[in-house]
């Protein structure tokens, strides 16, 4: 539309001012904002962890009523959960490189993209507007029958969520006719970038699941509102309904969050191993059997609500089939540093802080998802460990690793190496102490959610605030190196990696305002490393 | 009134067939939210009357069939002149079906309010019996207990549906009006064609929301 503009203007100076940010269509802008919303977001979520964590100091008060203490750890969660770590990597990552991958010059609705945004911020409002209003104690899965009749601002921060749903619904939307319409000439799908792949498996849930999110959610609040009694045992309606209906969007959506974590995993690993990821088909596809498998497990959440223990044993025996596909990545992805010219840039310790991690994770997953350790384990810490290791061991070490890796790209500025590794390794220590010995003090006996505890557990509960402290004061030093870089890091070149997909090698850092000159042709596959010792593109890699 | 307005696919689209292609798969994405949305309404809905087999057959006695049927008659008639417009304006190669478009659009408009009033009508006849959603339910006609349960269904679906058709009235107002400034022809129908798939759902909804709450006793 605007040819007589001059085309060398980087889109970070393609107008200027709020307004210009607040009604762009530009994705990487928008990308931009969300990045920097939801890390605000993050920061305000960890601030309530760490009040949680400091109250749990001491058994009985330590500085806050039980009531306090409720409200602090639901608003963690719903925090955590629906403003930061949903949009996280899909609508900031995602937004940034989804297109450059194609090599597009937008996703396919640029105006649906920006309404996303505010719906977003919209959704973010009225969560804030619920914490002044009273904020909430039900945790943030909103179990009924209690959230039906609780005081506090419960219905609002129901809505919250409910409008959160819509812009994570429209991202998807968005993303699937992206990957579909909008490739480059020659970007067959099996020349995407995995990272693409992990993204259109996210939409498809977000697509398929998040609408029935959202009727639960609006069921909740008729409930609230109008009395309806569908999920209220007291007016006739089943209570465990509520719970099918919530976990059959909320499995899908623990997926909606790793699965774009495992998409910048691939990218980062790759790219610091200077070598062909190993078995991409097997990477690509798994990430969609993961899609499909998580919409048959949901009922492995309501083992001890009274389902049936045969619909228990299916669910069990499903869960397990999860394991496959993530093995295979968690396999490849270690094959491909196999004989790699490794480099610990800071990406890529963020990378093998997630291997490790996420693989505790996971594995800690299977004790969970059989019946009878579940019966035991169930609604202790051992599942607060498990949930925190693969949604902040993974997803968030994977964000946090692909803001290193697409930050010279975002603003064209290198950050300090220095702080920067040294956030890295503060963060895999500060978790590990805090969130493995939940896992002793889980399976120990400690249940979760609780305000006080037997005195036998107060070292381990201290040990694991000193973990949270410390993951405090990394990401304090992380945000830091990262925001004076803005200002005084030296200029980023073109492609400082040396990746090879064609946000690196065709566009500059930081992009112009329709990405490329000219639309690239693609005739390889998104990792063709030369061959340590040969010179020479390797093809033979990527048909394994 | 007869000259069309040329159409320039947006900036980052490399055609007009793949900026249409585009939009249709984007709307038929959207359907499928929409038709997930429902589904955990329907959900409910089979599991109350697993529950209370006995109280729904009654219940469902208390509403208006032939209101009911009345209703569906005019959805399905809508559906008829919305796919009319769509087609006339896939053919209108000069401008001059331009008219037949506008007029095809406004008579679907119109019989979606037809639909409305009739739906006001029996409302507001249940909130006159003491049939009202959730807490405020006062009637006592029915012997069953938990009557109240279908009815609070009855009024969450109905009223979901409602809000739906309300909406397309919106979207196919603005498709008029662009229509009537002939931005429509056979080469870009884009806003006709995928707002007629929306308005198509919202009948088709509404297909088997009646013999489910009207029909069953």
């Amino acid at each position: 539309m605007h040819d007589n503009a001059h085309h060398d203007v980087d889109y970070l100076n393609e107008g200027k001012g709020l307004k210009s940010w607040l009604f762009t269509l530009d994705h990487k802008r928008i990308g931009v904002m969300y990045l920097f919303g939801v890390l605000i977001a993050f920061a305000l979520g960890g601030i309530f962890a760490l009040l949680l964590r400091t109250e749990l100091l001491t058994p009985g008060k330590t500085f806050v009523e039980a009531d306090t203490y409720n409200r602090f750890y639901t608003l963690h969660g719903a925090i955590m959960v629906f403003i930061f770590i949903i949009p996280s990597i899909p609508s900031a990552l995602g937004n940034f490189a989804l297109p450059l991958h194609l090599g597009a010059k937008d996703v396919a609705f640029p105006r649906l993209n920006l309404l996303s945004f505010w719906i977003w911020g919209i959704g973010t409002i009225l969560a804030l507007l619920a914490i002044v209003l009273g904020g909430v104690d039900t945790g943030w899965t909103f179990y009924t029958p209690y959230s039906s009749n609780v005081g506090g601002a419960v219905t609002m921060m129901t809505f919250a969520a409910f409008v959160l749903g819509f812009s994570s619904i429209l991202t998807g939307l968005n993303f699937i006719v992206t990957v579909h319409k909008m490739r480059a000439p020659g970007m067959g799908f099996f020349r995407m970038p995995l990272f693409v792949w992990a993204l259109y498996a996210t939409a498809i849930l977000q697509v398929m699941a998040t609408p029935v999110l959202g009727i639960t959610l609006m069921l909740l609040m008729a409930e609230r509102i109008l009395g309806i009694g569908i999920f209220d045992p007291a007016l006739g309606g089943d209570p465990v309904l509520y719970q099918h209906f919530f976990w059959f969007y909320s499995h899908p959506a623990v997926y909606i969050m790793i699965l774009p974590g495992m998409g910048v995993i691939s990218e980062l690993i790759t790219a610091f191993s200077r070598k062909n990821i190993f078995g991409y088909r097997a990477i690509a596809y798994s990430s969609l059997g993961i899609g499909i498998i998580s919409f048959l497990v949901w009922g492995h959440h309501m083992f001890v609500s009274g389902q049936s223990a045969y619909a228990g044993m299916v669910f069990s025996f499903l869960t397990y089939l999860v394991a496959i596909p993530t093995a295979i990545k968690v396999v490849n992805w270690v094959m491909t540093l196999y004989k790699g010219s490794i480099s610990f840039d800071t990406p890529m310790l963020w990378t093998l802080s997630f291997l490790i991690l996420f693989t505790i994770g996971g594995l800690t997953g299977i004790f969970l998802g059989s019946m009878g350790t579940d019966v035991h384990l169930h609604d202790t810490y051992f599942v607060v460990a498990h949930f925190h290791y693969v949604m902040m061991g993974g997803t968030a070490i994977a964000f946090f690793g692909g803001i290193h890796y697409w930050w010279p790209k975002m603003f064209g500025r290198m950050y300090s190496e220095k702080p920067a590794k040294l956030s890295a390794v503060l963060v895999f220590i500060g978790f590990n102490l805090t969130f493995f010995t939940q896992f002793v003090l889980g399976s120990r006996g400690m249940p979760r959610r609780y305000y006080n505890y037997v005195p036998e557990f107060q070292t381990l509960h201290q040990l694991s605030t000193l973990g949270a402290y410390i993951l405090g004061i990394a990401f304090t030093i992380m945000a830091l190196n990262l925001l004076v870089s803005l200002r005084s890091g030296a200029k980023a070149t073109q492609n400082p990696w040396g990746a090879r997909t064609l946000e690196w090698t065709h566009a500059a850092s930081p992009p112009i305002m329709h990405n490329f000159h000219n639309t690239p042709t693609v005739t390889e596959g998104p990792y063709e490393y030369p061959v340590e010792g040969q010179g020479v593109t390797s093809t033979a890699q990527s048909s394994v | 009134m007869s000259t069309i307005v040329k159409h320039h696919h947006a900036h980052h689209f490399a055609s007009s067939a793949q900026e249409f292609s585009a939009a249709k798969m984007g709307m038929w994405l959207f359907l499928v939210t929409e038709v997930l949305l429902f589904s955990g309404l329907f959900l409910g809905y089979a599991v109350l009357k697993s529950l209370y087999p006995e109280m729904w057959h009654e219940a469902s006695k208390h509403l208006d069939w032939k209101l009911g049927a009345l209703n569906t008659l005019v959805l399905i008639t809508s559906s008829f002149t919305m796919a009319l417009a769509v087609n006339a304006a896939q053919t209108n190669h000069n401008g001059e079906k331009t008219a037949r478009t506008v007029k095809l659009l406004a008579a679907t408009i119109a019989l979606a309010g037809v639909f409305l009033v009739v739906k006001y009508f029996e409302y507001s006849h249940k909130f006159h019996e003491g049939i009202l959603p959730g807490a405020a339910y006062s009637y006592g006609g029915i012997h069953a207990p938990n009557a109240h349960l279908f009815f609070g269904l009855y009024f969450l679906m109905t009223g979901l549906h409602g809000f739906h058709v309300v909406v397309g009235m919106g979207i196919l107002t603005w498709v008029l009006l662009r229509a009537k400034k002939g931005h429509f022809y056979s080469e870009y129908y884009t806003p006709v064609e995928v707002g007629g798939l929306y308005w198509h759902l919202v009948d088709l909804i509404w297909i088997y929301l009646f013999p489910l709450l009207y029909l069953v006793g």
